[in-house]
């Protein structure tokens, strides 16, 4: 049975392991030399006199000034991103559709081997491959990418950067060890959608959607609950202040924000100015702001006495939510893949 | 082992369709069966069931003593040639053979070569490239040399030249001839059946008409012409499989154990070939001395 799985994935197995092969050399060819820009920016020593913002401002203006880097940066994201869901689409999907299709699943089922473990084996090893495909793929990329991480990581003070750190949700999914929960679980998802449509390109089809429906469900709205997020309350004075909105005329609506300053990467779910009396700040504005300068408006929120209310998940929590993350698809995949061994079982198919 | 095949009440449906009722059926062993009836008769079906393809609606069957496809040493007890010979068209014939050996603990690699060798099939071909007839015999080897207790084929030849179907059925009757070895196989063809089958099996809108071997079957119908008489008159132990009248004559397709006395009626044998069309194109009737009003199709 392992002899078989493997003749038939061999082809999908050396297109995988050539992809694997351009992306090492692409990455390898050019990480040696971002490694180096990061080493002589002196970001790594910036914390003892806490000048983060300016160097990291520079190392980044040196990175993005490199379309190659700019392309590969995010490229390597959108890699992450796509590889599991072209895992699932077209490895996943046609494992037992193509059977039906060509009628094959008559001539395995009636080898020596019972259909459970034919099943069984194919999903277990390709759904190895699988992980070990997107666990690859996040080490390099992961490693490539790893001095921009590290800068964006820092406390950037006033003079810093806007980039997404790596517990962002953009990001959080393309780090670590989350593409090798990812890419089971749409192996998983694209076999047991082909077993229930029985179609190789619906089947492929509904794959997707279903792949990133569930991706942006969980990023959305499960993940940020994984813990319990903290607070952080300072004082919101005219010297921190980010952002004003408000409307035109005096009395309109109004929202103010204020700089968030957390130590390392943290994830960031809101960021509120709140009254005295505990309730979110919603204006109304009033002529210092709608009609007067930038220091009048300041000036006048500064009066108001507001809070500043983060809501947050700290950097030290990144590698719980990863692995909490990663077993929650592991998981799944592990429970799609024994509906799989149980339906063909009851239903044998034909 | 003295019943290859026996089923009890056996029944499949599929949605609102029953493609099998109520077949019961108990196949002796050393023979070689054939499964004849109209397309859509449910013999795949029943052959489906009986490898474990399909899981039976109602009532149960056993091959070989076994629930099929329970366990690997069932499977690797009974043989299958699905209908249309699925091969992997991507993967060659040593391919094929290699997927044989890996997956049957009883595979017999001398044996595959051997056929494979005198078939003239270039091993490094892929099958998907192969002739109807050739992926057929590819499949017939594959299901041969897993050495099974019982072969079970799904009208291996229906899709076939006449040339590339009698070479099929010239390899399996030098397989059977080795004896030891059960066949069921399944056709719309009756002379194919006839050349290599003993025992026979008619299905007609998803039921068993009749079973029994060739010879038994042949001894016992026995094709009547006399003057037109009221069917009351016939002997009790007549049952009669069709029947058709002009003004004066009729003609009786009738099976019965004891012989035929009365000189009244000219007893002729019948081929089997128009003992199944019989059975083919009469509907049952529930009195069993009924005369249906349906000629003999020829």
């Amino acid at each position: 049975m392992i002899w078989l799985t493997w003749r038939q994935f061999r082809a999908q197995a050396i297109v995988a392991a050539a992809a694997l092969a351009v992306i090492a050399i692409a990455l390898a060819v050019t990480g040696a030399h971002l490694a180096h820009l990061y080493d002589i920016s002196g970001i790594a020593a910036c914390q003892a006199h806490s000048d983060c913002g300016t160097l990291t401002n520079s190392f980044m203006n040196q990175v993005k000034a490199s379309p190659t880097y700019k392309a590969l940066y995010d490229g390597g994201v959108a890699i992450l991103y796509a590889v599991p869901a072209i895992i699932g689409v077209f490895w996943g999907a046609p494992l037992v559709t193509r059977e039906i299709e060509a009628g094959t699943f008559r001539l395995a089922w009636n080898q020596s081997v019972t259909r459970t473990r034919w099943l069984v084996v194919k999903l277990g090893l390709i759904g190895l491959a699988a992980m070990a495909t997107a666990g690859l793929l996040s080490l390099m990329i992961g490693w490539w990418a790893s001095p921009v991480d590290h800068a964006l990581a820092l406390p950037q003070g006033r003079n810093g950067t806007s980039g997404i750190n790596r517990f962002a949700p953009l990001l959080f999914s393309a780090r670590g060890i989350t593409p090798l929960g990812y890419a089971a679980f749409a192996f998983a998802l694209g076999v047991t959608i082909g077993v229930l449509i029985r179609r190789t390109v619906p089947a492929m089809a509904v794959t997707l959607a279903a792949f990133i429906g569930v991706l942006i469900t969980i990023s959305l709205w499960i993940r940020p609950h994984l813990i319990t997020p903290l607070h952080a309350i300072s004082a919101l004075n005219a010297a921190n202040i980010e952002g004003v909105t408000s409307g035109t005329g005096s009395g309109s609506p109004m929202t103010v924000t204020a700089a968030v300053h957390l130590p390392g990467a943290a994830w960031v779910l809101s960021n509120q100015s709140i009254t005295a009396s505990g309730h979110v700040f919603t204006g109304p504005a009033t002529n210092a702001c709608t009609t007067g300068s930038i220091q009048q408006c300041n000036a006048h929120i500064g009066s108001l006495h507001l809070r500043q209310l983060v809501t947050y998940q700290p950097a030290v929590r990144y590698w719980a939510f990863q692995w909490y993350e990663t077993a929650i698809f592991l998981a799944l995949a592990l429970a799609l893949a024994g509906f799989c061994v149980w339906w063909i079982r009851r239903r044998r198919l034909s | 082992m003295t019943t290859v095949l026996q089923s009890r009440g056996l029944g499949k449906r599929y949605r609102q369709r029953w493609a099998l009722t109520d077949c019961t059926l108990s196949v002796p062993a050393g023979h070689v069966v054939g499964l004849v009836g109209p397309n859509g008769a449910g013999k795949t079906t029943l052959l489906n069931l009986a490898t474990g393809l399909l899981a039976p609606t109602t009532g149960t069957i056993e091959v070989l003593g076994g629930v099929p496809a329970s366990s690997p040493a069932q499977l690797a007890r009974v043989g299958f040639v699905a209908q249309d010979t699925p091969t992997y068209a991507g993967l060659s014939v040593a391919d094929h053979l290699r997927l044989g050996a890996h997956m049957n603990p009883g595979w017999d690699a001398a044996l595959a070569r051997e056929r494979i060798g005198r078939l003239d099939l270039d091993p490094a071909q892929r099958a998907g490239k192969l002739s109807g007839g050739q992926r057929a015999q590819l499949a017939l080897t594959l299901a041969i040399a897993k050495r099974p207790r019982l072969l079970i084929l799904d009208e291996p030849i229906a899709s076939l030249d006449p040339l590339a179907r009698r070479e099929f059925l010239q390899s399996l009757m030098e397989f059977t001839a080795g004896g030891q070895v059960n066949v069921i196989m399944s056709s719309h063809l009756v002379a194919d059946l006839e050349r290599v089958g003993d025992y026979l099996i008619v299905l007609v809108d998803s039921r068993v008409r009749v079973a029994g071997e060739v010879e038994d079957l042949l001894a016992t119908h026995h094709l009547l012409t006399g003057p037109r008489r009221d069917p009351a008159t016939w002997p009790a132990d007549w049952r009669v499989i069709s029947a058709s009248h002009t003004d004066r004559q009729t003609t009786l397709l009738v099976r019965t154990c004891s012989p035929i006395d009365d000189p009244a009626w000219v007893v002729e044998q019948i081929g089997l070939e128009d003992l199944v069309l019989a059975y083919m194109s009469h509907t049952p009737d529930p009195a069993s001395n009924g005369a249906p009003a349906l000629e003999v199709q020829r």
